[in-house]
This record gives structure tokens, sequence and C-alpha cells, in this order.
């Protein structure tokens, strides 16, 4: 059986991961190269990189780490951050990043989500999506996509709804979506499981679940409420508060298939 | 000399990567006279098949890989070009495998591609694979596909996906594994490991 993926993200900026909550005030937690060999040593399945600044700053995310990260771990690892053509993409992929992922590019162009996946195939593209819940025109709540949402002062609402972005991204070739749902991101509430199953309804491609991730039944809740793929989480990995070999040992305990 | 076929796909400095850690230096190539001279070979692959395909055509190294006596290992893509035909823009491969690649039925709760962390089932207990060595049987390796080969006399190890498919295949000096060992921990390193043993 397929299993349940736990992801770590790694925002990183300036070439050192941070974190920050709701995508502010972003605080220094380390070296990249320690962070991703303690994850694949601790089992995690996937590790995402994220240059939070480069999409907001119009720079391709800076690329010398890529090679470093790909020599040094043996699990699968995906690359996000202002890739803007296919330049971008094919160095990073060249350097030994499995996947790239885009997300304010896709919106601004959607066509380059058809563009990459023809040249590199589905498999290694993902969509990335920042999504929060609003109050709609006529009182009731919608999910809306965000832009730019690695700097606040110019992040933005796009026009356009989650649901129907999220299945134009796989109708253009996308091969996996990461949903961040930012109302919940960094608030360790747990995953909107609402809208989480809502946009794994209406795709066939895996769904990553992203934001809200505090405490291990987060992820037992995730994976026994919705169909959703994987799991990805940042501050409550990188503080040790969850620990990689204990949370697998937990959902397999709650018969959920992961890798021991 | 171990040769990495350039196929054209992206995922190639990973395997490099991945083989460096076994101690091997490798040496990506399209040129027929390095490859045939190589000690082993390896053939990724990642994208659609008619443009693998394409890019073997291109440099000329159709019938070149189908001659090789050395060991193969294809990678992903690599592994179903060893088969005769795929579903995906209904290609013709390089046959030196019997058989053809089919493209996964999607179902609701199965997301396609397949991609992630799945178990391999060995098939061959009583007598063992060399690839197998130190490879507990059911442990997880990392998949990302939509096309795959059906159970056949070349299994070497099954995997569950909706249907038992070829997760590793071999026939003579003619291997393949739809995984990505080089991306599948420890698992994929040993499978390596003993790939280049051989």
């Amino acid at each position: 059986m397929l299993t349940k993926r736990i992801i770590a993200c790694l925002d990183v900026r300036d070439g050192r991961v941070v974190k920050g909550v709701q995508f502010r005030n972003h605080r220094d937690i380390g070296d990249i190269l320690e962070l991703a060999e303690r994850y694949a040593d601790e089992g995690v399945d996937e590790l995402v990189f994220y240059d939070i600044t480069a999409s907001s700053e119009g720079r391709v995310v800076e690329k010398s780490w890529i090679t470093q990260v790909a020599k040094r771990i043996n699990i699968p690892f995906c690359v996000a951050g202002g890739i803007r053509n296919i330049e971008d993409a094919r160095i990073i992929l060249n350097n030994g990043a499995d996947k790239i992922s885009i997300n304010s590019p896709a919106l601004e162009n959607p066509g380059f989500i058809s563009e990459l996946a023809a040249v590199f195939g589905t498999q290694c593209i993902v969509v990335g999506i920042d999504s929060r819940e609003e109050m709609g025109d006529d009182n009731h709540s919608v999910y809306r996509v965000y832009q730019y949402t690695g700097d606040a002062t110019k992040t933005i609402a796009s026009r356009r709804e989650t649901l129907n972005w999220a299945r134009e991204a796989e109708k253009r070739g996308a091969g996996e979506i990461v949903l961040n749902c930012m109302n919940n991101d960094g608030v360790k509430s747990g995953y909107d499981l609402v809208q989480l199953a809502l946009v794994k309804k209406v795709v066939g491609i895996p769904v990553i679940a992203s934001g809200g991730a505090g405490d291990y039944s987060h992820f037992a809740d995730l994976f026994t409420a919705t169909a959703i793929d994987g799991g990805l989480a940042a501050s409550v990995f990188h503080s040790g508060k969850i620990q990689i070999p204990d949370l697998k040992q937990y959902l397999a305990s709650k018969q959920i298939e992961v890798r021991l | 000399m171990i040769a990495i076929i350039d196929s054209g796909g992206a995922n190639i400095a990973s395997i490099r990567f991945a083989l460096e850690r076994c101690g091997q230096i490798a040496h990506l190539t399209a040129n027929r006279t390095e490859i045939e001279a190589a000690e082993k070979v390896i053939l990724p692959g990642v994208g659609a098949a008619a443009t693998a395909m394409d890019t073997l055509h291109r440099h000329g190294l159709v019938d070149c890989i189908r001659g090789l006596r050395q060991p193969v290992l294809g990678i992903c893509l690599g592994m179903q070009l060893l088969f005769e035909r795929s579903e995906e823009g209904d290609t013709a491969m390089l046959g030196v495998l019997k058989g053809n690649c089919h493209h996964f039925v999607a179902a609701p709760g199965r997301s396609l591609p397949h991609m992630g962390w799945n178990r391999i089932r060995n098939i061959d207990h009583v007598n063992g694979n060399p690839l197998l060595v130190g490879v507990p049987d059911g442990a997880h390796v990392y998949f990302v596909h939509s096309y795959f080969a059906k159970l056949s006399s070349y299994t070497i190890a099954s995997c569950d996906y909706g249907i038992s498919f070829t997760a590793i295949a071999g026939n003579g000096n003619f291997m393949g594994c739809q995984f990505h060992p080089e991306r599948s921990g420890p698992v994929g390193e040993q499978i390596l490991r003993n790939f280049l043993a051989l």
C-alpha cells in the first residue's frame, strides 16, 4: 500500500532556514544542509525547500545549495521559489532536485504549468496554492488564492477561487498540489480538514496538506478524515515538538500506512 | 567505468550523486563507444516515453543498447524503455524485454501519478536475486509514475497499487527498477550497491 507521506518544509531566506507565523516575522532556525541531513536520517519521506523571498523579489532561487543537498541526501526533495521560465526549472532539476514547485508565476501565467509539464513531465511539476477562507459577496465563505505570500507587504488576493485553480492546475499538467491553508498557518491548531477534503475531491493528482500541524494527533486526523496524500509541516519539526520517528510510530499504531 | 546514458531527462544528477555515495564515479554520456566500453550501464529517464525514445534514436543508441552484454539497469522510465511498447503515446521502445507498459486506471482515493513510498515484494524467495541481497521483503521504496509493466516471468519484485505490477524486472544482463533507488533511502542504496557488485 502506498504510504502517507510526512514532508518537512524548510523555508529558506538568504541561504538560511527560517520560520514565521502566518507568513510574517521570520526568524532564523538553522543551516540548510544540517537540517536536510537530520531529517533524512530521521526518516522523513520528502523535503521541500521554499525560497520564500524569491518570488516577491522577482529573482530565481539561489542554487548553489541544491547540489549540496542532492549529494548528501537519498530521499526526494522539491525546490520552490521564483521559478519563472523553463531555464530556471532546468537548472534546478539538473542540479539534483526531484521536483520543482511553482506558485505565484503560475498565477501570473497558467500556461507556464503546461510548458513545464511538456518539457519535464508532469511527475516533477508541483503547484503550490496559498489559500485563505474569506467571506464572499453573498455572505458565504469562499476559498481564495493568494499571491506573493513570501513577503507580507506584497501579498495580494488573486481573483481566483481555490477549487477552480486546483482543477485548472491539474488540467494544465501539475503532478501534485501543495495546498497551504493560510488561516491555519503557524497557528498549530490542526490542518483545515474541510478545505483539504474539498480540494482532494476535485482533483485526481496527489494533494499535500500544509498549514496548521501542531501535534501528533493532527496528522492522524488528516489521514483518517481525508484522502490527502501527505502532511507537510515546518516549525513543529524544527523545534523538535514533533519527532519524525515518534510521529511515524504513532501513525502506524493508528493503522495508518507509513514508512518506518 | 559506469556509464549513465544521457536520455535527456532532468533527474540524472541525483543518480550520479547516489553512485558517488556508493563510491563509484559515473560518466554521463550519449557516446556509443563509451557506453559499449563501460563496465555497467544505467539508463535513466523521466518524462514521456516518446521523448526519451526520440533522444535515443537521435543519438543512434537504440541498436547500441539492444546489443549491450554488460549489466544494464533502467530506472523509472528507463526500466519501461526496456520493454516493447508503451501505451504512453503508443511508443515503440527498445524491446529487450517482452511485453508492454500500461496506464494505471484511476480510481477514487487512488491518486495518479503513483507518487510516494510503497512496499516491494520479493518474488523469488527461494533462490533470491542478487539485486535484492540485504533488502527485506516489504521494504519501502520511492515511486513516481503513471505507467507500469505487468507481472511476468521477468518480475523480480512486485508492488501493489490497485493492481500488482513489476517493481524490479530482469532478464540476463538487462534489469530495471520502476522506482527511484537513488531516492529510496538506505534500501535504494543497497539495491544500487547490489547492481554495482554484479
